[in-house]
């Protein structure tokens, strides 16, 4: 399953919403490209919902990395919001759970960014 | 492959779509062999981190280079071999993705995920000059419990295995 992203605002804060894999190819260049996007437009406060994300593989996780340090480079903050419990392994097993800040409902997530 | 059938390999062309393939083929062998959602996800997981290594770091995503996949089912266990034509590599010189000055690099952690998720890992020189990935999963059944069934271990070093 390719990759879907669309994003919505939440008063100061971007939710990007993503459904599918975040896999080699395609997915990682989705959201690479949809970050960058929203950088482009001054929009430093993002909350990407993984809900309906159930596989991460390594390039997906380094798009991940990546997108924290060119948010957190600008100032910004990027969260990550409903993880599934595949993705939410990878994170701990990776020891990821220690650089992203992560919520399981999104208005605590909102209230959250400064 | 068929129920007489306990060896299958293939041989795959170096891009992005390789990845894919190999783990869909892998994926019907593991659930063909009896292997739970869980365990297939873990052995998916790793082939797609096996090719994508042989991919971008062995072949250095170079068209003319190929990638070898063979699978074999054993009596009490799946191996899987990912055979690239780079260089070859030590895992003595692959990084820790779990030190603290790696934690936000953006690459990796296929190695660490590969050991992760498969009960035996292990890397030696491939046939071809470059490096081959051999990794095993035991078989599901009574008294055959994977003993890295969590995800959370280390793989230890898997003895090559003579093809069939």
């Amino acid at each position: 399953m390719t990759l879907r992203a669309t994003y919505r605002d939440a008063g100061p804060v971007t939710v990007v919403d993503l459904s599918g894999r975040i896999t080699l190819g395609d997915g990682s260049a989705l959201l690479r490209k949809t970050l960058r996007e929203l950088l482009d437009q001054q929009r430093t406060r993002i909350l990407l919902n993984l809900a309906d994300v159930d596989y991460i593989d390594s390039s997906g996780i380094g798009e991940l990395v990546s997108g924290f340090t060119s948010v957190t480079g600008r100032g910004g903050e990027m969260k990550l919001l409903s993880l599934t419990k595949k993705v939410h392994d990878l994170l701990q097993i990776t020891r990821l759970f220690t650089v992203f800040d992560v919520h399981s409902d999104e208005n605590v997530a909102v209230r959250s960014f400064r | 492959m068929t129920p007489e059938s306990k060896h299958l390999e293939v041989t795959l062309e170096t891009q992005v779509d390789s990845v894919n393939l190999a783990e869909e083929m892998c994926l019907r062998v593991a659930e063909a062999a009896g292997f739970g959602e869980d365990e297939c996800y873990r052995i998916g997981m790793s082939v797609r981190e096996g090719v994508i290594n042989a991919f971008h770091y062995g072949n250095q995503e170079r068209p003319e280079k190929k990638i070898y996949l063979a699978v074999d089912l054993t009596d009490d266990k799946m191996i899987i071999h990912v055979v690239d034509e780079g260089k070859g590599f030590s895992l003595r010189d692959v990084p820790d993705p779990l030190a603290e000055e790696n934690l936000l690099s953006t690459s990796g952690r296929g190695i660490f995920l590969m050991r992760a998720f498969m009960d035996e890992f292990d890397v030696v020189p491939g046939r071809t000059g470059g490096a081959e990935i051999i990794m095993s999963k035991k078989l599901p059944g009574p008294g055959n419990a994977s003993p890295n069934g969590q995800g959370s271990g280390g793989g230890r070093a898997a003895a090559p295995q003579q093809e069939s």
